[in-house]
C-alpha cells in the first residue's frame, strides 16, 4: 500500500516494537528463571538469571543418577523421572494407535457410506466431545474400580485402565479425518472397484496411502492429547512406579517438600520433547486441517 | 490358483470370528461369576450386537462403525449417563458396598466364642509363612498351608495335623515381625479339620470364633450374641437396631432429588455453591476477554505490513501453548510460592512487597488469572491473525484515502468483521475454562479455603474442582453428591453449548 506516511510513524514502528520486545521477555522469563533453576546448587538458592555457579545436580537426579552433595552425602533420585516419561510415552503412544485406528475407519464409514441415521451420528460425535471427561470423573473412577473386580489388569493403578478410558475419545478425530477423506476424489476407489477389490480393499490399499498426511496429524494430535492429560490419569493412578509424568510431576512440588531445582530439570527433561513435537505438529496441524477443510 | 490360501482366506475369517465368540462369553460367564450382573449384561449385548454386525449382510456400513463408536458409547458417552445415575444415589464411603457385598460382611463377622485359645507360632517359608497352632492340653498341633501375608482381606485358612507335613517347619518368626503382620493375621479364620473356627485373639494365640449374625428368611441379621436384630432400611442405605441406630458399614440405595436439594436448599451446600458458581463464570469471562485483547492486538501488531521481525516475535509469543500445560503450571506454581519464588523475590527487590499469592483469596485469583492468561492468549492470536487476513485489503485502503487512523480502523472495520465468526470461537473457550480444572487444580487446589464453610471450599475453586474435592479429596469420599454437581454442571454445559451453536450458525449463514 502506497500511502504517505506522517512523523508520528516512525514512532508508532517504534513502539510497537518495543511492546513486543517487552511482551516477549514477560512471556518467556518463565521459561528462562526455570533453565537458570535447574543449573543452580540447591533446591532453595535464589541468586540471578545467570547461575554464578553451574551444578548439574538437578539433572543428574533428574536422569535417575545419584549424585554426591559437598558433604559428602549421597543425594538419591527422590521421584522416578524417567519411568513416568517412559509411562507417558507408552500409554500415549498406544492411545494414538488405537484411537488412529478406531477413527479411520468409522470416518472412511462417514465420508464414503450411505446409512441410517449418518447425520444423527455425526452430529452426536461433535455434541459428545463439547462434555469434557473431567464431569464423568466420578463414573469413570466406579466403572474400573469394579471392572477392577473382576479383571485386576484393567482395574485402578492400571495402565489398561487409563488406555480403555482415553480410546474413547475419538469424536474430533473422526471429524478431522472425514473432513480430509471428503476431498480424495472418490473415482480413484471406485476404479479400484472396477478392478475387483473389495471395498475392504479399495479401503487399505487405495484411499488409506492417499491419507497418510491426516493420519500423522491425527496421530500426533491423540498422542500429545494423551501425554498431557491429567483429570482421568489423577483418579485412575496412584501408586508412584505406574504414575504418569503428569500426575507425578505435581509432587515435587508440596509444600513440605518443596524440590525447586529437581523440578526444574525435570520439566525442561520432560516438557522439552513435547514442546518440539507439538510445534512440529502444529505445522502439519494448519497444513492438513486446511488441506482437508477446503472442500469440507 | 492355488487351493490353499483360497480355503484359508474363505474359513479364517468365520473360525476368527467364532474364537473372539467364545472368548467374549467365557469372559461374560467370568464376569457373572464375580456378582457383576450388569457388566456381565453389558458385554453380553455388545458381543451380540458385534456379531450382529459382522455376519450380517445388511450392515455393512456398520462394520466400519462399529468399532469407534462402540468404544465412544462406552468410555465417553456410559460414563456421563452412569454420573447422572449416580447423582441420584447415596454413593459415599459411607456407602460404598452394594446391599449384597454389605450383607455379606455382617456375614463374615465373627466373635469370640466358648472354648480355650490354641497357642499360636508363625513360621517363615520361603518368602511366605505357615501358621501352627498347638493344643497343649489334648496334645495336637496344626500346621497350615504357606500363606504370603500381603493384604487384608479376610480370608479362610485350612490347618492340617502337624504330622502330615513333610518337611521340617522352621523356628518361629520373631515376636517383632508377627506384630507387623498383625493385620493381615488378623484376616485370617483358620479352620480345624474338625470344623471349629479360630481368629487370631492374641500376639500368642488363636481363640475360637463363630460367625456373629445369622440371616433370618425375612431377611434380617441375628445377632447371635446378644439376640438382636439387624433391618436393613432401604430408604437410609443402611442396616439398623431395633432403636433405629445406623450399623457400619452402609450400603447403596437411591435417593431419588436429595443430593440435588442439598446443594440447592441445604446451607452448608448452598452457600458455598453459588460463590463457587460466580466465580466460575467470573473466571471463565475475564480469562477469555484479556486472552481474546490480547491475542486481538497481536494479531493486528502482525498484520501491520511496517512491522519487521514478525516470524520471529510470532514464534516467540507462540511458545506458551506449545508447552504442556502441566508443566508451565506447576513452572508459575513454583515462581509465585511465597517465601522462595523468584517473581517475590524479584518484586521485593524493586518495590519492597512481598505479595502473599496463595493464602491472599484475591491475589490467589489474580494469580490464576495471570497464568490463564498467559497460557490461552497463543490461541487467540492465531485465530484472529487467520482471520484478519480473510478481510479484503481494499477496504483498508479505502479508510486510508479517507484519512482514519489505525484506532478508527481497528474499531470500524476489523473487529466488526471479525466479531462474527470469532463469536462461537470465544464462547467455545468459555465452555472450556468454566471447566478448567486442571489449571486450578495444579496451581493452587482450590484454596485459600472459605473460613465461613462448613463443607471444605475454596476461594479459587471453580465448579469442575470443587466436585472433585468432594468426590476424591477432603470431605470423605461423597460420589452421589459429587456427581449431582457434575450432573447440574453438565446443564450449564449444554446450555453454553447451544448458545455456541447458535452463534455458529449465524456466522455460517453470514458467510453465504
Amino acid at each position: 500500500m502506497a500511502i504517505v506516511l506522517d512523523k508520528s510513524h516512525r514512532w508508532r514502528v517504534l513502539a510497537a516494537h518495543a511492546f513486543l520486545i517487552g511482551l516477549i521477555l514477560l512471556v518467556i522469563f518463565p521459561f528462562l528463571m526455570i533453565l537458570s533453576i535447574s543449573l543452580r546448587p540447591g533446591n532453595f538458592a535464589a541468586g540471578s538469571l545467570i547461575p554464578e555457579h553451574i551444578s548439574l545436580e538437578h539433572w543428574k537426579l533428574a536422569l535417575g543418577i545419584s549424585y554426591t552433595a559437598p558433604d559428602g552425602r549421597v543425594v538419591r533420585p527422590e521421584f522416578p523421572v524417567l519411568l513416568w516419561l517412559w509411562n507417558s510415552v507408552k500409554v500415549a503412544a498406544l492411545t494414538a494407535v488405537i484411537t488412529l485406528s478406531l477413527s479411520t475407519t468409522a470416518a472412511y464409514a462417514f465420508s464414503r457410506m450411505k446409512f441410517r441415521g449418518k447425520q444423527a451420528s455425526l452430529a452426536g460425535l461433535m455434541l459428545m466431545q463439547m462434555f469434557p471427561s473431567v464431569l464423568a470423573l466420578v463414573a469413570i473412577y466406579a466403572i474400573f474400580d469394579r471392572l477392577g473386580n473382576v479383571f485386576p489388569s484393567v482395574g485402578i493403578d492400571s495402565h489398561a485402565s487409563l488406555l480403555l478410558a482415553y480410546s474413547g475419545g475419538i469424536a474430533l478425530h473422526v471429524w478431522t479425518i472425514k473432513g480430509y477423506l471428503d476431498t480424495i476424489p472418490i473415482e480413484i476407489e471406485e476404479a479400484a472397484k472396477v478392478d475387483g477389490a473389495t471395498p475392504w480393499q479399495a479401503f487399505r490399499l487405495v484411499l488409506l496411502p492417499m491419507a497418510v498426511p491426516i493420519l500423522m496429524v491425527v496421530f500426533l494430535l491423540a498422542f500429545i492429547g494423551a501425554i498431557i492429560e491429567y483429570p482421568v490419569a489423577s483418579i485412575l493412578l496412584h501408586e508412584e512406579a505406574k504414575l504418569t509424568l503428569a500426575v507425578g510431576s505435581k509432587l515435587f512440588l508440596y509444600e513440605q517438600k518443596y524440590l525447586w531445582g529437581d523440578f526444574a530439570a525435570a520439566a525442561i527433561l520432560s516438557g522439552l520433547p513435547i514442546t518440539v513435537v507439538f510445534i512440529l505438529a502444529q505445522k502439519w496441524m494448519i497444513s492438513g486441517l486446511t488441506a482437508g477443510g477446503l472442500k469440507g | 490358483m492355488n487351493p490353499a490360501p483360497s480355503a484359508l482366506k474363505r474359513w479364517s475369517p468365520p473360525v476368527l470370528l467364532a474364537v473372539v465368540l467364545l472368548a467374549a462369553l467365557y469372559m461374560v460367564t467370568l464376569v457373572h461369576a464375580a456378582g457383576e450382573t450388569l457388566l456381565a449384561g453389558t458385554m453380553l449385548i455388545i458381543s451380540a450386537l458385534a456379531l450382529w454386525v459382522y455376519t450380517s449382510p445388511r450392515t455393512y456400513a456398520y462394520r466400519y462403525l462399529f468399532p469407534g463408536i462402540a468404544t465412544a458409547l462406552i468410555f465417553v458417552v456410559f460414563p456421563m449417563v452412569y454420573t447422572m445415575s449416580i447423582g441420584f444415589t447415596n454413593y459415599s464411603s459411607k456407602n460404598l458396598l452394594k446391599f449384597p457385598r454389605a450383607t455379606q460382611y455382617f456375614l463374615d463377622e465373627t466373635y469370640q466364642a466358648e472354648g480355650e485359645p490354641l497357642a499360636f507360632t508363625l513360621h517363615a517359608d520361603g518368602r511366605e509363612f505357615r501358621v501352627r497352632l498347638e493344643d497343649a492340653d489334648a496334645g495336637h498341633a496344626y500346621v497350615s498351608r504357606p500363606v504370603a501375608l500381603k493384604n487384608t482381606d479376610l480370608q479362610d485358612l485350612k490347618v492340617e495335623p502337624a504330622e502330615q507335613l513333610k518337611a521340617a517347619l522352621g523356628d518361629p518368626v520373631q515376636l517383632k515381625d508377627v506384630i507387623a503382620r498383625q493385620p493381615q493375621l488378623k484376616a485370617l479364620t483358620a479352620i480345624l479339620p474338625d470344623g471349629r473356627m479360630l481368629r487370631m485373639t492374641g500376639l500368642r494365640q488363636f481363640g475360637p470364633v463363630q460367625p456373629l449374625y445369622e440371616k433370618q428368611a425375612d431377611g434380617r441379621l441375628l445377632n447371635k450374641q446378644d439376640g438382636s436384630f439387624l433391618l436393613p432400611n432401604f430408604d437410609t442405605g443402611f442396616y439398623e437396631t431395633a432403636s433405629g441406630e445406623r450399623v457400619q458399614p452402609g450400603f447403596q440405595v437411591g435417593v431419588g432429588w436429595a443430593n440435588f436439594q442439598r446443594i440447592f436448599t441445604d446451607q452448608a451446600f448452598q452457600q458455598p455453591f453459588i460463590r463457587i458458581f460466580v466465580w466460575t463464570v467470573v473466571f471463565s469471562a475475564l480469562t477469555v476477554f484479556f486472552g481474546a485483547a490480547l491475542g486481538m492486538f497481536l494479531a493486528v501488531l502482525f498484520n501491520w505490513d511496517a512491522l519487521r521481525f514478525k516470524g520471529l516475535y510470532r514464534t516467540l509469543l507462540f511458545l506458551p501453548y506449545a508447552v504442556p500445560g502441566f508443566i508451565s503450571i506447576l513452572v508459575f506454581k513454583g515462581l509465585f510460592n511465597n517465601n522462595f519464588g523468584e517473581i517475590n523475590l524479584i518484586l521485593e527487590a524493586l518495590f519492597g512487597i512481598r505479595p502473599a499469592w496463595f493464602s491472599d483469596p484475591l491475589l490467589a485469583k489474580v494469580m490464576l488469572l495471570i497464568v490463564n492468561v498467559w497460557l490461552g492468549y497463543p490461541y487467540m492470536m492465531v485465530i484472529c491473525m487467520g482471520l484478519i487476513k480473510a478481510i479484503p485489503g481494499d477496504l483498508y485502503e479505502a479508510s486510508a484515502v479517507a484519512g482514519a487512523g489505525p484506532l478508527t480502523n481497528f474499531f470500524r472495520i476489523t473487529l466488526p468483521l471479525i466479531m462474527k465468526p470469532l463469536t462461537p470461537l470465544l464462547i467455545s473457550a468459555f465452555a472450556f475454562n468454566f471447566n478448567n480444572f486442571v489449571l486450578v487444580s495444579l496451581l493452587t487446589g482450590g484454596r485459600p479455603d472459605f473460613l465461613d464453610t462448613s463443607v471444605p471450599a475454596g476461594t479459587t475453586d471453580l465448579l469442575v474442582s470443587y466436585t472433585y474435592r468432594i468426590a476424591f479429596q477432603d470431605s470423605g469420599a461423597q460420589y452421589g453428591l459429587a456427581a449431582a454437581i457434575s450432573t447440574v454442571i453438565f446443564a450449564m454445559v449444554a446450555g453454553i453449548s447451544l448458545l455456541q451453536m447458535r452463534f455458529t450458525r449465524i456466522a455460517r449463514d453470514d458467510k453465504r
